[in-house]
């Protein structure tokens, strides 16, 4: 059996603290002791993908080039997550904490955050708080500039290499990886991006170290984590837990007592069905997520929530590599078709197939996660699919 | 020079080391292990889009691209195992579901790129369904150049990449997202309407039919099965080299013989030469060149426009009229040699041979697509009819020689019809980027010194050579006595060819960076024999070998110079005088227009 945990309420990431108290801590700590002490809490990108952020910082610190950025994906687009929104409203000094950090661990002088295009309301209280936290960190001996660029609505510029296509004022579409980011990020310079609740962890380690961190979590998924709950619940909100709880766990404190699937980590996630809750952890040793946790009760149609969700990468693909952009297609089609008596539906088989297809040949993290949502919703909901 | 680093890699078990920095295809291509690909091109920089080239390596998640995948020190890659066989086959099989695949009834049937994948990938009975029939289809047919097809297109954007990289324009660019993504123009305004130049380099490098020259075969056999019509046909100088390509001849053989006796099977009724008429536009020219720099050297006249740009291209010259009007009054007031042919074939030649100009139909044959348009502009009628009724590429002339069923390889060589038909080596070198040039300047040169040039054989090597933009200085010595102004002169000139080349020129001359007397400039890469119009594929080693033909044409010439060839002698005699005489204006010199730059 996997290590897991109960329902674990913390409050660290809305917590306020004192930021040039501990800015004028981390002032006196040299580049590779950040580092140190990010790569021993075992944090992991909040994004989603979960790389270790400890050694994205190392492989970006150890690039000889002058210039180099720090860049917050604050392009939160995935659907059912509402999280880095909410941290941005109350502790955006946390994120550009987080992101002075990391300049200094790799030796950054610039910062820019990403932001969706939907939150501009936040810009202009954001910038207020900005220009004072720019005053408060040159007063503390730092060289270090923050910025906003603002997205324009399309989901794959939350991919970070179209991220950096998006801000460079090009279409935004994906690199060819490698070069990673580390090497050859925005305007082809070494690069950091991180996610706004991966930055904020890295301040909440730094203030209170990684060993009282790491007694959150697994050994595996160390820390909590911001988590958006909607659907079908009578409490919807954000929640900060603790990594690797179980998914029955989870229910029995969000659910409505009638949850039959669980959608993990939003379209680009997985479905997990009531017959796997009590053994699914949500952890990067199980079920990873970005945050959002979307409910289901028995009154929801699976191959309307399937139908809904290949509408959104049928629209949302760039459109640029042939598994993503036909194949989001072929797998809209072919469900609406099996549903109406028009294929057969064992025509379903070829659809898992090709998914498989998506995940391995795909070029970005977007055509690679579609399979997920589909094979987990088309495995365990299959009649729902087809009657 | 810095060593280069080596890696050493196993692609399906085999060994192989390469330099650090190339990728994974190359590195197979090195092992003779083929790769399937399609977004890839020579020409172009990597994409990584169509995803046919996946492959396995070992250890790693997902596939590589190996187009994209750079070649890493311990790789294990496989090229072919079940996973990758399932993607390629799944990726041709999506390919095929949004293209509209009328294989019989297209002009690219028999040489697509999709279609080769899907004999290797995708027999028997499509696994997916099909999504063009619910995509509109649109067909754009409103340039008279290249005609555009959506309902064809799978995205590759080898067409975007040759746009924007090797021509500096992006009329086509990519548009929409994910479902509705395509290749689109500004507004989606239909291509006549946007900064196409006519190039046709993305017709070159479509690989399938969506993106294909105007066809005017039919048009043409018309005209030479209606007995009324007196057919004149031309052949421009790239054609010769390039034809043999799309017949089963390997590139770079030159089969200007049996090409002019295939036209005559063909039942045209005269087969003249277009490069008759590019050694009448060095006379003409040259001639112009000579005049202007006496004007800004001599007569210190303010308002003469130097340099001189060459104007045989018409992609370049609707690329200057959109993006540097300003500089319009630098381009040579010559007609191209194909209208220059035009306006005297049913002028001079309809006089001489006794045939009323109102039953001449005036074909070309030519490696370009733009030469469609440049033969529709409205000014191309100083005949008093359309100079050039109907141009064909010379894929469209490949198809006739198909259709007609002629066995070109036994065919007997033959010569060309008289009075436009006779042409010197200058004439020739047209085909070549720095061909213009260097056949001026052997003119130019004689003219003013009385002498050859001082180059070994007439062969102004310093001209000549793929380098995307090159510079030479002749030194002007022992001038005759009435060009005596150009003693000691120091002769600058540049050569471009590709638009993205031309930019730069255009760019440092503008910003007063650079000072030359004569620039020539043509739209494609190589020159016209890269022109839009010949044989798919082209890349850098079908170029080269093509180059490599056309001096050879040169060499075999008697005449080498066009002021020697007699049909152009005999032509000022007895019909226009001389260079830049009234009537030559009147007939082989042109005006150009600004264009709006969207």
């Amino acid at each position: 059996m996997m290590e897991t945990k109960k329902v674990s309420k913390v409050d660290l990431i809305f917590e306020h603290i004192d930021p040039r108290e501990l800015l004028t801590k981390v002032h006196g700590m040299t580049g590779s002791d950040i580092i140190e002490e990010i790569i021993e809490s075992g944090l992991k990108g909040r994004g989603g993908a979960g790389f270790p952020t400890g050694m994205k910082w190392k492989f970006c610190a150890e690039e000889k080039e002058k210039t180099k950025y720090i860049v917050c994906n604050a392009d939160e687009g995935e659907p059912g997550t509402f999280k880095d929104r909410e941290i941005l409203d109350r502790v955006a000094y946390k994120v550009y904490a987080g992101m002075t950090i990391a300049g200094r661990a790799v030796g950054a002088k610039k910062g820019i955050i990403y932001l969706r295009g939907e939150y501009k309301f936040l810009l202009p209280q954001l910038r207020m708080e900005l220009d004072g936290f720019h005053k408060m960190i040159d007063e503390v001996g730092y060289d270090f500039e923050i910025d906003f660029r603002l997205g324009s609505g399309a989901y794959i510029c939350g991919e970070e290499s179209a991220l950096f296509e998006s801000i460079e004022g090009k279409r935004g579409e994906p690199r060819n990886k490698p070069p990673y980011p580390t090497s050859s990020g925005l305007f082809g310079k070494p690069t950091v991006v991180n996610n706004v609740e991966t930055l904020v962890n890295s301040v909440i380690i730094l203030k209170y170290g990684s060993e009282r961190y790491k007694k959150m979590g697994t050994r595996f998924s160390t820390g909590a984590k911001v988590f958006s709950v909607s659907g079908d619940t009578l409490i919807p909100g954000i929640y900060e837990l603790e990594l690797g709880m179980s998914l029955l766990e989870f229910v029995k404190e969000f659910g409505d007592g009638d949850t039959k699937a669980v959608q993990v980590g939003g379209a680009a996630g997985f479905c997990v069905p009531r017959k796997l809750f009590a053994s699914t952890v949500i952890g990067f040793e199980g079920v990873p997520t970005g945050g959002s946790m979307m409910l289901f009760n028995s009154s929801r149609s699976m191959y309307h929530i399937l139908h809904n969700y290949l509408e959104f990468f049928t629209e949302e693909s760039c459109g640029q590599c042939t598994p993503c952009r036909v194949g989001c297609q072929q797998l809209l089609k072919g469900v609406e078709s099996v549903k109406k008596g028009e294929s057969k539906s064992t025509y379903l088989n070829e659809l898992v197939k090709l998914a498989d297809t998506m995940k391995i040949a795909s070029k970005c993290g977007l055509g690679q996660s579609v399979g997920n949502a589909f094979n987990s919703i088309v495995e365990n909901f299959r009649e729902e699919i087809i009657y | 020079m810095k060593k280069s680093k080596m890696v050493s890699l196993k692609i399906n078990n085999q060994p192989v080391s390469i330099t650090e920095g190339s990728t994974v295809l190359q590195a197979a291509e090195k092992l003779n292990i083929h790769i399937p690909t399609l977004c890839n091109h020579d020409d172009l920089c990597v994409a990584g889009n169509c995803r046919v080239c996946v492959v396995e390596q070992k250890g790693a998640r997902v596939l590589a691209a190996a187009c994209a995948q750079p070649a890493m020190e311990g790789m294990e890659i496989l090229t072919n195992s079940l996973k990758v066989r399932n993607a390629r086959k799944h990726v041709v099989e999506l390919l095929l579901s949004e293209h509209r695949a009328d294989c019989t009834k297209c002009y690219r049937n028999q040489n697509c790129e999709l279609q080769t994948l899907a004999n290797e990938f995708s027999f028997g009975d499509h696994i997916f369904l099909d999504l063009v029939s619910k995509h509109e289809q649109f067909i754009d047919n409103t340039s008279s150049s290249i005609v555009k097809d959506d309902s064809k297109c799978i995205r590759c954007q080898r067409c975007v990449r040759t746009c924007s990289e090797l021509q500096k324009i992006s009329a086509i660019a990519v548009s929409g997202k994910g479902a509705k993504m395509k290749i689109s123009t500004f507004h989606d305004r239909p291509i006549s309407h946007v900064v196409c130049t006519n190039c046709g380099q993305c017709v070159n490098r479509c690989p399938t039919g969506a993106l294909t020259e105007k066809n005017y075969i039919d048009y043409v056999w018309d005209a030479i099965y209606d007995p009324d019509k007196h057919v004149v046909v031309q052949t421009a100088p790239a054609v010769r080299v390039g034809l043999g390509e799309d017949l089963g001849y390997d590139p770079g053989e030159r089969v200007t013989g049996k090409m002019v006796t295939a036209l005559k099977q063909l039942g045209f009724d005269s087969v003249l030469d277009t490069d008759f008429t590019a050694d009448l536009t060095i006379m003409e020219e040259g001639t112009e060149l000579l005049s202007r720099l006496k004007k800004a050297l001599v007569d210190k006249d303010k308002e003469t426009a130097l340099p001189m740009y060459t104007s045989c291209s018409p992609g370049w010259i609707k690329f200057i009229e959109h993006k540097y009007p300003e500089m319009l009054p630098n381009l040579s007031t010559c007609k191209s040699p194909q209208q220059m042919f035009g306006a005297l074939a049913k002028t001079y030649f309809a006089e001489k041979r006794g045939i009323n100009p109102e039953n001449i139909v005036s074909v070309s044959i030519m490696p370009c697509t733009a030469k469609k348009f440049e033969a529709n502009r409205p000014e191309m009628r100083d005949s008093g009819y359309k100079d050039v009724d109907y141009v064909l590429t010379t894929r469209e002339f490949a198809v006739m020689i198909k259709q007609a069923g002629l066995d070109f390889r036994t065919l007997k060589p033959s010569h060309y019809d008289s009075l436009m038909g006779v042409s010197s080596g200058a004439g020739a070198i047209f085909g070549a980027t720095g061909g213009v040039m260097e056949a001026a300047i052997r003119t130019a040169y004689e003219i003013v010194t009385g002498k050859p040039v001082p180059f070994d054989n007439l062969n102004i090597t310093p001209v000549r050579g793929t380098e995307g933009v090159k510079e030479a200085l002749l030194k002007i010595e022992g001038c005759l006595k009435e060009w005596s102004f150009l003693e000691g002169v120091e002769l600058k000139v540049a050569i471009a060819h590709g638009l993205t080349n031309a930019d730069k020129v255009m760019r440092s001359i503008s910003t007063g960076k650079a000072d030359y007397h004569f620039v020539e400039i043509m739209a494609c890469p190589g020159g016209c024999i890269g022109g839009g119009g010949q044989p798919i594929p082209t890349n850098m080693e079908i170029r080269q070998k093509r180059i490599d033909a056309i001096y050879e044409e040169d060499m075999s010439l008697p005449v080498r110079k066009s002021h020697e060839n007699p049909e152009i002698i005999q032509l000022y005699n007895d019909y226009l005088g001389k260079p830049n005489s009234h009537k030559a204006h009147e007939l082989l010199h042109t005006h150009y227009i600004e264009r709006v730059r969207n």
